[in-house]
Parts: C-alpha cells; structure tokens; sequence
C-alpha cells in the first residue's frame, strides 16, 4: 500500500493550511478591524462616563452599535444588552428568565441538540427544582411541533429551542415555535448564534422574545455579544447574574468592552448588507463539495435535514473511515469531526447520536464549515484531498473490506471497548 | 491533537496492510474492538509450523491515528518473533514507542488485545497449549 497523504495539486491563488471550520469561529473581517481600531487608544472613553467627552464618545459608538444589531434582527435599539459572548447570553437569558419567573411556574422545555451552553444551564437549574424536558428531534435534526405542544404545561415558563444547529446546520421551525409560545404565553428563546448574519432573522415575524448572538461567528472579535430581550408584547424581565453598576439597563453590570461592540455592530451591518449574495455565493460552493465528494465515493451520508440547513454547512459522514484519522490526512485544511476521538469524552457527538445515527456513522462524520473567506479553489482542492485520503484510508479498513465482500457487520458479535 | 513524529509516520506510511488467507491452519487472525468504539483492529500473522515464529504479520484498522499507528507497529513487533514472545509485547511498550498520549492508551490496548487474538486464534486451530486469557476477542 502506498502512503496515505498523496500530493494533491494546490490550485492557483490558494494558501495552506484552508480554513473550513467557521461554525466554530470565523476569521475577523478587515473592515470590522478598521471600526475597531480608534476604541483601543484613541477613543477610549468608558462609556458610563457622562460627564466628559471621552465617555460621550464611547457611549455613542455603543448606541451605533445597538442600532447595528437591531437592525439585523427587526429589533430596537434598546433591546439589545451586550455580553461576552453567546455562552454568558444564553446563561443570562435562561437563569435569568427562570430566577424572574419562578413564582409564574418553574418548567423549561428545550432540545437534546441544543449547545452545551443551554444545556448545562438547564441541568444546573434542574438542580434548584426547575423541571427540563428535553424535545427529542427526529432523523432530520428537526424538533416535531406536535412534542414542543404535548409538553407545554401551565407551569411552562420557558421554551429554549436553538435558531440552527452548530454541527449540522440545522434549522428549526422558528417562527412555528415562536407562534406556538405566544398563544400560549410561553416567554420564547432562541440561541441563534449560528444563524445570524447568515439566514434572514426577524423577532417581531418569528415571535422570538429573547435571542442570543456572538460576533465571533460573524466575522467580528471574540468576547463579545449580545442578547435580544423584547420589550413590549410581552415585556420580558430578566434577573441580572451580574451584579455591579446597573449597566444595561441593571440586567448585565460590568464596563462595556468597546472595541469589541464596535466591531459586533459592523459586522452586523455587513452581515445585513451581504446576506443574500453571501448566502448564496456559500450554497453554491457547499452543494459543488457536496456533488464531488458523493460522486467519488461510496458510503457517504448528508447528517441532517438538507433543506433546512445553513447555506455553508455540509456534515457527512464518510463511513467505514474514523473522523480523526480522516482529519490527520487533511492536515493543511481546518475542518471538525464528531468523532469521539476528537475530544477526551470517547463518545461520539451526542447531536448525531440524537439523529439515530449508530456510533460507527457518528464516529466517521466530518463538518465543513464555509465561510465568507472561502473561495471556490479552495473547494476543488478540499474534495481531491478528502477523497484521496478516505480511499486510502478505506484500503486500510477492515470494515470497509468486509462490507465489499459482502458481510453483514451488525452479524458480527462485537466486543465492547 | 499533537502526535509524535512515530504516530505521523506509521499513520503515513502504514506497514504491512493486508490480508492473509483466514482458512490457513498457519495463520492466527484477531479481530478486535467495536465499529461503535470508533475502533476496529484485525492483526493476523502466519507462524512457521516447525519453529513456531511469525514470519508474516498483516493488518487492516478502523480507528484514529493512534489506532492505525498502533496495530501497524504491532504488526512490525510481532515478525520474526516466536508466538511466546510475541504474547510478551505489552500495550505499555506501545504507548511509549509512539508516545501516545494519555487518551489513546486504549488504542495500544487494543493492540496488545489483537496480537493476543491472533496467537489464541493459531493455537486454537492448531491444538498448542492454553489459550490463557488469549481469546479471540477481548474484552475489557
């Protein structure tokens, strides 16, 4: 057997290693940088301070900002609270929405596929009485509204159901939920921190009351965020988990990082103005992967609805190869795999596992993630090398062997490990 | 995750991939591990009848870098030693010559468990001796 990693040609005008993982972070956009910039030193003002011209400075680039980011999701101005980021967002919303309500009813519904950042912040509070029921999805990744509607009770407080999925695109039928919520009263959250900037988002058409967002996953800087919290139909409270000098508006105390919130806000006006070109020009390049790499090679499977996914994701899996080692292979391009091998846990991602998909697909699934840097070279040479790497690596497979000659694997009494 | 230029290597250039002919009475086959486990490791090795040493070693894995590294150093290891010998290769002797680090151990394990597959797998269809603890799938 020849070596695994054979030379693929590397088209003109790209550089190695390519980034394909922009679920997880995306590169900051230079326009983004260039906002940023004067709030480091020269503007530097903390933007609490009213009674100077520095602070007034400051407070005005975060009042630009908050336009910025309503803008993008059909909110106001004053709806809008900065964080550090997504995690601290949907902390904020979900504590502090159970703390303020607890004397309404103290049941949250949410999903099994949800981020770990909403899910951990369920199981703590299971810990203090709240009772969470966890919506199964089916084999699309999708929650059935039938289930969302079984489990509301009158001591629903909270429905947190995430925008899209992080690992698999996936989008739920926000707006159904949305509706569902306020004919019932249910003060409705979304994590969209995946789908901003990318998917059309409206709160006021899809009834969402309180949304996360992070200006990472939209080419801004790390640390910083926002959440939406509605104001009027219904008026929503939350109970700040910070405690400190009453900034945004006494729900989120702590000086605000400027720069940071400068560059949230245009990358999300950049988001608005280029969404559609973007989310096409992306769903174009990620269909063109998704041709060439099923034409090439057997045993692929798309994980996930298709249709109701993100215009740059693609998870498949590439069955009978393991994800990590498939990712050694590729060394000069950046993708994730839900690979159990991946992480120190030795369990494969729960979110495929949510799906039905055996450990062994999970085990051998792999997200690329297209972003708006991503050119369509780039795409030839990502396809040539995975499909190289996955046939040589299936030569080595004793599964993929046994499979071509005919044995059914689920006959084989395996031992576990 | 980091691996030692040995783990790059094996995973790379893979030694001895491959079949031998199951139904030989000369060849042990070990076949360990789990599709769900993310790990699938089959070692097998043709021992000579008369002196009772491996002179062919093959093997096909399912599994990380560390998992093909692994059974593709085991396979190297086993050739040329005789079948007692070769159930004296400890998964810790594995771990340290690819310095794995502390997740993977169980990828040597599982190669310590293939090579003891293999041999209890050539003893059992040639009548050598107990198969003390050497089945054809381990567990643990």
């Amino acid at each position: 057997m020849s070596a695994i990693d054979t030379p693929v040609a590397v088209p003109a005008g790209v550089n190695l290693p390519i980034y394909m993982d922009n679920h997880a972070t995306s590169p900051l956009d230079p326009r983004v940088l260039e906002a940023m910039l004067p709030y480091f030193s020269q503007k530097f003002g903390n933007a609490a301070s009213r009674n100077h011209s520095f602070g007034w400075e400051a407070e005005q680039a975060v009042e630009n900002a908050r336009e910025q980011i309503a803008k993008l999701i059909g909110a106001s101005a004053k709806e809008i609270i900065f964080t550090s980021g997504a995690t601290e967002s949907n902390n904020l919303a979900i504590k502090g929405i159970a703390e303020m309500y607890k004397e309404r009813g103290n049941h949250i519904i949410t999903q099994v596929t949800e981020h770990k950042a909403v899910l951990d912040t369920c199981k703590r509070l299971e810990k203090y009485g709240y009772r969470v029921t966890y919506l199964p999805v089916k084999a699309d990744g999708l929650i059935d509204i039938e289930d969302l509607k079984r489990a509301m009770d009158d001591k629903t407080i909270l429905v947190s159901i995430m925008f899209a999925n992080n690992e698999i695109g996936v989008i739920q039928p926000v707006a159904e939920i949305g509706k569902l919520c306020h004919e019932k009263g249910i003060i409705f959250h979304t994590d969209a921190v995946q789908a901003v900037g990318k998917v059309p988002v409206d709160v006021n058409a899809m009834n969402i009351d309180v949304l996360s967002l992070t200006a990472h996953k939209i080419y801004g800087p790390k640390g910083v965020g926002a959440l939406y919290v509605r104001r009027r139909n219904p008026r929503v409270q939350i109970s700040a988990q910070i405690d400190g000098g009453g900034h945004e508006r006494g729900m989120r105390s702590g000086t605000l990082n400027v720069p940071g919130i400068v560059g949230l806000g245009k990358a999300c006006e950049i988001a608005g103005a280029e969404m559609a070109t973007e989310a096409a020009r992306l769903q174009a390049m990620r269909d063109h992967l998704r041709n060439k790499l099923e034409s090439a090679l057997d045993y692929v499977e798309i994980n996930g609805s298709w249709e109701h996914r993100l215009p740059g994701n693609l998870n498949m899996s590439f069955v009978y190869v393991e994800g990590e080692s498939l990712l050694m292979g590729i060394n000069d391009v950046a993708v994730s795999s839900g690979s159990a091998c991946t992480s120190a846990t030795l369990e494969p991602s729960y979110v495929l596992k949510a799906l039905g998909l055996g450990d062994d697909v999970a085990h051998s699934s792999i997200r690329f993630g297209l972003g708006r840097f991503n050119k369509e070279a780039e795409v030839d040479y990502v396809a040539d090398k995975v499909i190289g790497i996955v046939q040589k690596l299936r030569e080595l497979s004793p599964l993929y062997e046994m499979v071509k000659e005919g044995i059914d694997l689920s006959k084989i009494e395996w031992a576990a490990h | 995750m980091a691996y030692s230029d040995k783990v790059i290597d094996h995973y790379n250039h893979p030694r001895n991939v491959g079949q031998l002919d199951k139904s030989s009475d000369e060849v042990g086959t070990g076949l360990v591990g789990a599709p769900e486990c993310g790990d699938v490791m089959r070692l097998q090795i043709r021992v000579n009848p008369e002196t009772q040493v491996i002179e062919e070693a093959k093997f096909k894995t399912f599994g990380c870098g560390s998992a093909i590294a692994s059974s593709s150093l085991a396979t190297e290891w086993v050739k040329g030693k005789t079948v007692s010998e070769a159930m004296e290769i400890k998964n810790t002797d594995i771990v340290k010559e690819l310095a794995l680090p502390p997740v993977k151990i169980h990828c040597s394990v599982l190669a310590e468990d293939a090579i003891r597959a293999a041999i209890g797998d050539w003893k059992k269809k040639n009548g050598v001796g107990e198969t003390t603890g050497a089945v054809a799938v381990a567990a643990h």
